[in-house]
Formats: structure tokens, sequence, C-alpha cells
């Protein structure tokens, strides 16, 4: 079998268990897609990606010498790679291969009409029978991946992938903005569950990057530019007004997340004795806590708002901290009352909701408000400040006098977020944390590929759960670097030179920065960057540029078929 | 020096994990004691909160695991003994008869239609039934079929054999033995996830004894397009679709009197999912979900309950009910409660009562715990090296965990952590000498 042969076109329509079948009639379509041109077999199955149904597909090409197979069934998004493969090992080019959702597509949205939606899974097949006949094979090229890692973000997250990386014999360059490592560790006091201080185990950190010598760390530093892609990125960073510019097989971005500073809410800026818990923790770390009589915590200052533009994210980690720092001014200063003001305690997991209820053993006040009837900070005529609130368990208003008010803030983007993710053209949620490729299943990678995330940088997170992430971070960035090669996107644009004039709208529009002019001002395409979006095709005025395995004969046969043509 | 790891679970955790590994080239053996991998998650309808079809965006790596060159899928198998160090583990493994010939077996099914022994389905929570001899479900890895010998009539008494005659493989083997198998390995990574608390304890809430208060994994059984009742959500009493619903949280959980103390910190939100899966089968449906604090922690998950709130109109009730009682006749449910805004006792009846237990470690644990030398903490989970800075690490070197069985957590952080192990492995099977990994 050949692909230059005569189309030999193989159909399989997925009964994908009862989601397609009990509402799209599998047998008809089956039919059907017998008498479309080029079509030499058709076949019904119960779940195609089943290991049943890959080797009935493999037989299928091998015994009726198909040499351009469309599956009629769930999305490409999850299964393509299966089936693509499944066409390799029967010793097809894997873009021989075309899939035609009538799932996602089609039965999913037409549940109550099974009559209409089997006949526009009918056109559906034939519009992917159409587009199967015109498939070419394509190749994948493979390029060389430097084993050098580039982790921006010197925190808990940073160093913990830096050292993995730098354990599984990769070498690292560690970047960070201030003048020494440890991030938000360095401002925090004791840590939950050891009780140790996080001057400690910053510390302890700190020793083990500086004494490895696979790591080289660059202190007050910040990442100016990028270039290139997986396996061969280009950093420049400049480091005290001097550019550096490094070569790097893949990043790990974990520059961390800011504080709130409420400015405007309780009182925050007007009085000195309204903090942060991170401002709140630097007292307890300086000693500066004293025995003051009340201390007043307000949880979520300025998160989980139902308001239009407010900030309506829980920062996860406030109320386990304000539980932590209520027991740690309980172990200060006994006498001290602390009461919690919160909405839902998020005391998750199995830690925390002992501490929580070890606060409680301790006579710390947890005192629920409604989010409609927020707490009110007041001075008394003294000019002591005090805290009125409205307890939702006794229904009462309460007065509480705060010789100090610590508001649980949420963690939000860190300052140089935006621009990182405008240098290294990775996305950012709606959040405005940085967004991963799949948030079930890819919790670590960047939709582009070289590019990973942990830590606070990705959402809210403890330590634990940071270092977790980072390590997950380093498995991922460990992958293409221990295999030192990888392959990239076969499906890319490429540039007709006899028509190209040279214009440069490709290069301006191209969101992958992947298209330059070359010395004759004709545009060149770099394989690697481009992702095959289109983008270039569609603008380029003089069609010059057209898209592997999308070219416009393709296309047109598609949308011919949809329209009821031939 | 062996450049390969054993994975203990078959679940998401224990699939990332073989996945990272042998994608670097890292040979690994996947045990799991099932028939199928694919854990908890398999049996999950959505996910939230993205709503993704479970099994649709599992399957893909479920095969992988299956057709990937540098995984060794053992099945229908557990670990038994395991010795040695960090960079050389010796680890016995045995694999359970099947009575069927994996080689020769096609996963055609004739066996599993034509075998006359009905027994409870396992898989669906053992609301439909499946045969003596089984594939789990549709979409399961490896797919072949397993004869259960408790239930067989051959092994029971003697008779049968259907499926030998009609096997068109001749796959049929009623002779089969258990086989051992000797692996030595660098590191190992234990992800055996999760059990579920059982709500029987709760006998305030009628678990058993009202037909129509079922737990959350029934639920997404009973709401799976290819579960028992082909996703179409009923009330076990008598066929008829709820016109109204009630989720109840903390079952067992965050509970002290010989119950669970901790949060399982996923039941909040699935849910709230379950919830939104609910209107969005039959939008009429009164949907409540009762709870103590409502635990939105993660990445767009209160989004996710403010979506459920004012788009789906899912009512959400502060309080946790004392108990359920059943009207005789209607089957309907009673659940007697404190309204935490007044006071006052309330009650709200409804047609069907979703129990959400709490998640609790595997009972095996302590087996596996006994057999590699690891410790559990007090709830049963298997403890960190230390909890703050290696939560990956257990009290053995080479030695990691991750998923819900190193403490309770979702989907994407058990993915995470379950990464986060392969790396910590691979460190161990890159390095010459066991300190550079300390």
């Amino acid at each position: 079998m050949n692909e230059n042969d005569e189309p030999r076109i193989g159909v399989f329509v997925c009964h994908c268990g009862v989601n397609i079948g009990s509402v799209v009639n599998v047998p008809e379509v089956v039919e059907y897609a017998k008498t479309l041109p080029n079509v030499v077999r058709a076949e019904g199955n119960l779940y195609t990606c089943s290991s049943e149904g890959l080797s009935k597909l493999k037989e299928a090409i091998k015994k009726f010498h198909i040499n351009r197979v469309v599956v009629a069934s769930c999305t490409p998004r999850t299964h393509e790679p299966l089936f693509r493969s499944a066409c390799e090992e029967a010793g097809l080019n894997k873009y021989l291969f075309h899939m035609a959702n009538i799932r996602e597509q089609c039965s999913w949205v037409h549940p109550k009409d099974p009559k209409s939606a089997t006949g526009k899974a009918k056109e559906i097949v034939k519009m992917a029978v159409a587009k199967a006949a015109l498939l070419e094979p394509q190749t994948e090229p493979e390029i060389d991946v430097l084993p050098t890692a580039l982790v921006i973000g010197g925190g808990v997250a940073g160093i913990t992938a830096a050292l993995s990386l730098a354990n599984q014999k990769f070498n690292v360059h560690l970047v960070e903005k201030e003048n020494e490592l440890g991030g938000k560790l360095k401002e925090l006091y004791k840590l939950y569950p050891s009780n140790n201080h996080a001057s400690e185990i910053l510390e302890e950190f700190v020793r083990a990057v500086r004494s490895n010598t696979n790591i080289k760390v660059h202190t007050s530093s910040t990442v100016r530019y990028t270039e290139g892609f997986i396996g061969n990125f280009k950093v420049t960073i400049n480091h005290e007004g001097k550019d550096e510019t490094l070569n790097t097989g893949t990043i790990i971005v974990a520059t961390g997340a800011d504080v709130l500073k409420p400015y405007g809410l309780y009182s925050y800026g007007e009085s000195k004795n309204v903090l942060t818990q991170l401002e709140f923790e630097q007292t307890m770390k300086k000693g500066e806590l004293g025995n003051p009589k009340n201390v007043v915590m307000i949880q979520c200052a300025g998160a989980r708002e139902e308001k239009e533009g407010g900030r309506n994210y829980c920062s996860r980690i406030c109320c386990a901290v304000a539980v932590k720092n209520a027991l740690q001014i309980k172990e200060l200063s006994p006498e001290t009352e602390v009461y919690v003001l919160y909405r839902d305690m998020q005391t998750y997991g199995k830690e925390f909701e002992e501490q929580y209820r070890r606060a409680r053993e301790n006579s710390v006040q947890f005192i629920r408000y409604e989010v409609k009837l927020p707490p009110e900070i007041f001075a008394r005529p003294d000019g002591e400040l005090a805290v009125r609130v409205y307890d939702t368990l006794i229904n009462a208003n309460l007065e509480l006098d705060a010789d100090l008010v610590v508001l649980s803030t949420p963690l939000i983007q860190g300052k140089e977020t935006e621009e990182l993710s405008k240098i290294l053209k990775v996305p950012l949620g709606s959040e405005r944390f940085f967004f991963e490729a799949h948030v079930k299943l890819r919790p670590v990678d960047f939709a582009t590929d070289g590019i990973f995330v942990c830590g606070t940088a990705h959402s809210p997170k403890t330590i634990p759960e940071s270092i977790a992430q980072a390590y997950a971070a380093a498995s991922r960035a460990g992958i293409p670097m221990a295999l030192r090669r990888v392959r990239t996107e076969a499906i890319t644009a490429f540039v007709n030179e006899d028509l190209c004039t040279g214009c440069g709208t490709c290069a301006m529009l191209c969101p992958y920065s992947a298209i330059r002019k070359d010395e004759q001002g004709i545009a060149r395409v770099n394989d690697v960057l481009c992702k095959g979006c289109g983008v270039c095709s569609a603008s380029c005025p003089e069609k010059a540029i057209k898209m592997k395995h999308f070219s416009d004969a393709q296309v047109l046969a598609e949308a011919t078929a949809a329209l009821g043509g031939a | 020096m062996h450049n390969r790891v054993l994975v203990v679970g078959g679940g998401i955790a224990g699939i990332q994990a073989s996945l990272d590994l042998a994608n670097r080239g890292i040979k690994v053996y996947l045990v799991e004691e099932l028939p199928s991998i694919g854990g908890r998650m398999a049996q999950l309808d959505k996910t939230f909160p993205t709503l993704d079809c479970s099994i649709c965006i599992l399957a893909p790596k479920m095969i992988e695991c299956l057709r990937h060159p540098n995984i060794n899928l053992l099945t229908y198998s557990k670990v038994t003994e395991v010795k040695g160090e960090i960079g050389n583990f010796t680890a016995k493994i045995m694999k359970e008869p099947r009575y069927v010939d994996m080689e020769k077996c096609t996963g055609c099914g004739t066996c599993t239609e034509k075998c006359p022994v009905k027994v409870p389905n396992e898989f669906d929570m053992n609301l439909g039934s499946r045969k003596a001899i089984y594939m789990p479900f549709k979409q399961a890895v490896p797919l072949v079929a397993t004869i259960d010998p408790n239930n067989c009539l051959y092994f029971t008494k003697g008779v049968c054999q259907i499926c030998r005659k009609l096997c068109p493989s001749s796959a049929i083997n009623f002779e089969q033995k258990p086989e051992e198998m000797v692996v030595n390995v660098s590191s190992i990574i234990v992800a055996t996830g999760f059990d579920i608390f059982d709500p029987l304890v709760m006998s305030e809430y009628g678990y058993s004894r009202y037909k129509n208060v079922i737990h959350s994994m029934e639920f997404e059984r009973i709401i799976c397009a290819s579960g028992p009742t082909g996703g179409h959500l009923v009330r076990p009493s008598d066929g008829k679709e709820p016109k109204s619903v009630a989720f109840i949280q903390c079952v067992g959980s965050r509970s002290q009197a010989g119950k669970i103390p901790y949060c399982s910190s996923v039941c909040c939100v699935y849910a709230t999912k379950e919830s939104i899966l609910i209107k969005e089968h039959a939008p009429e449906t009164e949907v409540y979900v009762l709870y103590i604090d409502l635990r939105a922690i993660g990445k767009g998950f209160q989004e996710f309950v403010d979506k459920s709130k004012k788009e789906y109109g899912v009512e959400y009730i502060k309080a946790h009910p004392g108990e359920i009682s059943e009207d005789p006749i209607s089957k309907n449910l009673q659940i007697n409660y404190e309204d935490s805004q007044s006071s006052e006792m309330k009650r709200l009846t409804v047609d069907m009562v979703i129990l959400c237990p709490a998640l609790i470690p595997k009972k095996d644990n302590k087996k596996i715990a006994e057999i590699m030398g690891l410790e559990l903490d007090k709830d049963g989970f298997f403890k960190s090296r230390d909890e703050l800075t290696a939560p990956i690490d257990s009290n053995i070197p080479g030695i990691y965990v991750c998923g819900y069985c190193q403490s309770p957590k979702d989907i994407p952080e058990s993915v995470a952590q379950a990464s986060g192990a392969a790396a910590r492995a691979a460190e161990a099977t890159v390095c010459a000498t066991t300190e550079a990994v300390q």
C-alpha cells in the first residue's frame, strides 16, 4: 500500500458505548459511509479506542489495503494520538489519518433528535472522507535538546525544581530578581507542622543550592527577553544593568505570588494596628508581638468577593495561616484573646483540620460572618480600635476590642507576572495566575513545549504543595532533556518563495514569532516555533503561505462536501 | 544500579508517574491489584471544574501505559515482598490467575455474554451486574476477561464451562496458577489511592435502610452514560426520576468519636459538580447541598460554586443534619437539621439523598507498609519523611508516595505529586550515589 496510490479510505464509526450509539444510528452511518467516493471499507465499533477496536482497525488497514483512515468518534484532543499511532503500527504515515467528531459535535448536542443527529453524523463523515482523500504524509522533524534548564524564581518552588533537576544531572540556571534566594520564605515566622523557623528551613535549602555544582545562581537578575524554542531557548537576563544570554533546553516559571495589601479595606493603611497576615508574621518574627489583650483576624479580606469585577477566588491557604498564627499568639502570649472572623473555614485535608480543632481547644474564638454583613472597623471614643461583627451563630452584633487587626488577604499575581507572560508567550488565567495546558491532567505544563510552571505562580498553595509541584515541573522538564531530543509539530506553514513579495504581514501577525524575513526579503518559517495556527496563511495577500495538512484544496473539499457538493 | 522503577497502584497517580518515567527512558513495572488499571478516576462521570468526561481524558493515558515499550503492566497482581535499599530493591510480585490466557484473549466479549452467572458489578458500586467471567468496564486496560472463581459454576460446582466451549481464541484456562515474579528496581513509587468510608456507620442517615439514600460514588455510576442505568438519574426505590435531591457533606469526616477526623478535601466541589450534572440532566430538579464549611479551595473552584448557584440554581444550606427519616409509602426522605442562620430546627423533604462520605486510605496500606517498612500516620495515610519539606519522600530512601494515599487531594494535585514522585525516582536512578539524592 502506498499513499501515492489511488486513495483507499477506511471509515470506522464508533458507538462510544452509549455516548454516540444511543443517539446516532451507527449502522446507518456505516452503510452510508460505504457509498462515499474512495471508501473501500466501513465498520462500526463499540469503542474504537479499546484494545479490541484498535486491533480491528489495524487488521482492516492491512486486509483491505487502506491508505487513508477516518475514525468517526470523539474528540481529537484526547484520541487523535492514539488512532494515529495505531495507523503507524499498521504501516501508515500517521498524517494519513483524519478524525470526524460525531460526539461533541453531534450526539452530545442533539440527544433529543436522533434522526437529525444521524443525518448530521453522515454529513460530518462525508466531509472527513472528502478531506481524507487529499491527505498527504507529513514528517515531524526531530531537534536536539540542550540538557540545561532555566528556573525563574528563587523561592521554595524554584529552589526545589532546581535541586531536583541538578540531581537528575542537568545544568541549571536559577534566576532570582532579589539579591538573595528565598522568596516569601524569608518573610515567614514559624511553619506548620514542624514548628520550625522558616529561616532554618531556608538556610538548609540555600546551602543545598550553593553546594550543588550543577546549579548556577543568578541573583539580582531578571529575564529581559527570550527567543528560540524547546531544546534551544536563548534567554537574556539582566544583572545590575548588564545583559547576559543563557542557552537552555527548558524553562520553569516559579515566580511566586504577592500578598494583597488591601488599601481601602478595613482601615488598612490608615491605622498602624491593622496588618496583613504576612506583616503580622514579621511582627512575631522580630519579637515585637508583646502582650496585646485582643487580636482580631478577618478572613477573606479582598477575596471571595461576590461582586462584579471582584476578586472572587478563594486563596486556599489563608484559613490555615490564620489558625497557625492564632496558635502562635497563644504560645507567645497565652493571655491574649484571639478572634478569627470567617465565612467558611477552609482547613482542608488532614493537618489543617486538626490544627483548627486544636485552636478551638486553645480558646481561639471563631466567629462566622455573612458576606452581606462584613465586619466593620471603628474607633472607640478613646481612640482604641474595635471591630463590629454580626455573629451568625447567635444572631447578634458583637463589638470586639482590637489591639491588633490582622487581615487574611489573598495571594495575587506577582508584580512581574504580566510582563513575564508576554516575554515567554505563555497565558494567564482569569485570576491572573499562569494558566496551565490542562487543569486536570497537565497541571504544570504550558501549552508551549518546553516551558513549565510551579508553585504559587500557578495558584495559591502551601509550601508542601509548592514543593510537590516543583518536583513535578522538574519531572516534566526532565523528560525532553533526558532524551536529548524532541519531535516537533509537522503541521506548519510553508512559503512559496516565488509568490512572496516580502510585505512582512505574516511576520508581524505570527503569535509565535516563528516568521522572519531573510536577506532577500523572503519570509522564512521556523518549523520548530511554528504551531500551525494558520494566521499567516489566512492573512498573506499573495496567498504565498500554505499550511501543511490544511491545504486550500483539503479545506475546500471539506467545505464543498458540507455544502452538498461531491 | 538498576534503571528501573516499581510503581504500585494503577490509578491516575500511578499512571502519571509511570508515563513520566517511561517517557524519559526508564523501565517501569506498574502493578495494579484489580484486573484493569484506571482506579477511581475511571469510575467518575465528569471531573470538576471543567466538566470533562473523566474516562475520556483518562482512557488515552491508560492505553498509553499498555502500549508503552518501557512499561510492563502487571494487573491483577500484588507486591508480596520488598528487600534492599535505594538503588537496589528486589520486589516479589504475585500475579493472580485470571483463568484466561492474556495472550490469546481478544476481549471479544463472547464469554461474558454467554456466561450464565450474574453477580453485582464492583465497578458500578454493585448497582449493575457483571458475569462470573467479566471485563470490569468497556474501556478496561488490558481488555481481557477474568474469571471470578468465587462465582464461576466450574469452580463452585464443577459444571458449565460454557466460556471454554465458546471462546473463539481458546483462551480459557481453568488450570492457571498464581505466578510469582521477581524484579530489581532502583526505586519504588507507592500510589494506592483511597477507599470510601462506609456510611452505614452513620446509622442516623439510613444508608441501606432507606433505598433512596445513596452515596456519591454510587451517584457517579448512576449519572454516567456507561453506568447501570445508562446515565438516567432514577431513584432506587421506584425507578422514577427524583424531583428533588439533597447532598450531605462530611458524612463521617471532620468528626471525632471513632470516625474520621480530617477533611477529605474534594467533596464540596465534587458535590457541586454532581449538582450541576443533575441540573443538566433535568433542569427542573431541586438540588440542595448541606454543608458545614464550603471548601472550594482549588483553582477555579470558587467560580465553579458561584456558577452552580447563579446559573444552575443549586441551593447551598449551611447545616449538618441530625438525622434522616423515610416516609414509608412514598419513600421520600425527610432531613432534620438546625438552620445555622436562625438556629431553628428545620425539615427538608426530598426524593433522594446523596451522602458524601469521607474518603479513607486503603486498608491494604497496612500490609504494604509492613512489606516495605513504611510508616503510616494515625489516619492510615503513608507518612512523608518531612510533611513540610519532603512531601513525596517516605521514611525509606528510594520509596516515594503520591496521590490520595499520602494525604487527601484532588486529581490535578495527585497528577502533580505523581510527576513529582517520578522526578524523585529519576534522581534515584540517575544518581551514582545514594547520598546525592538525600
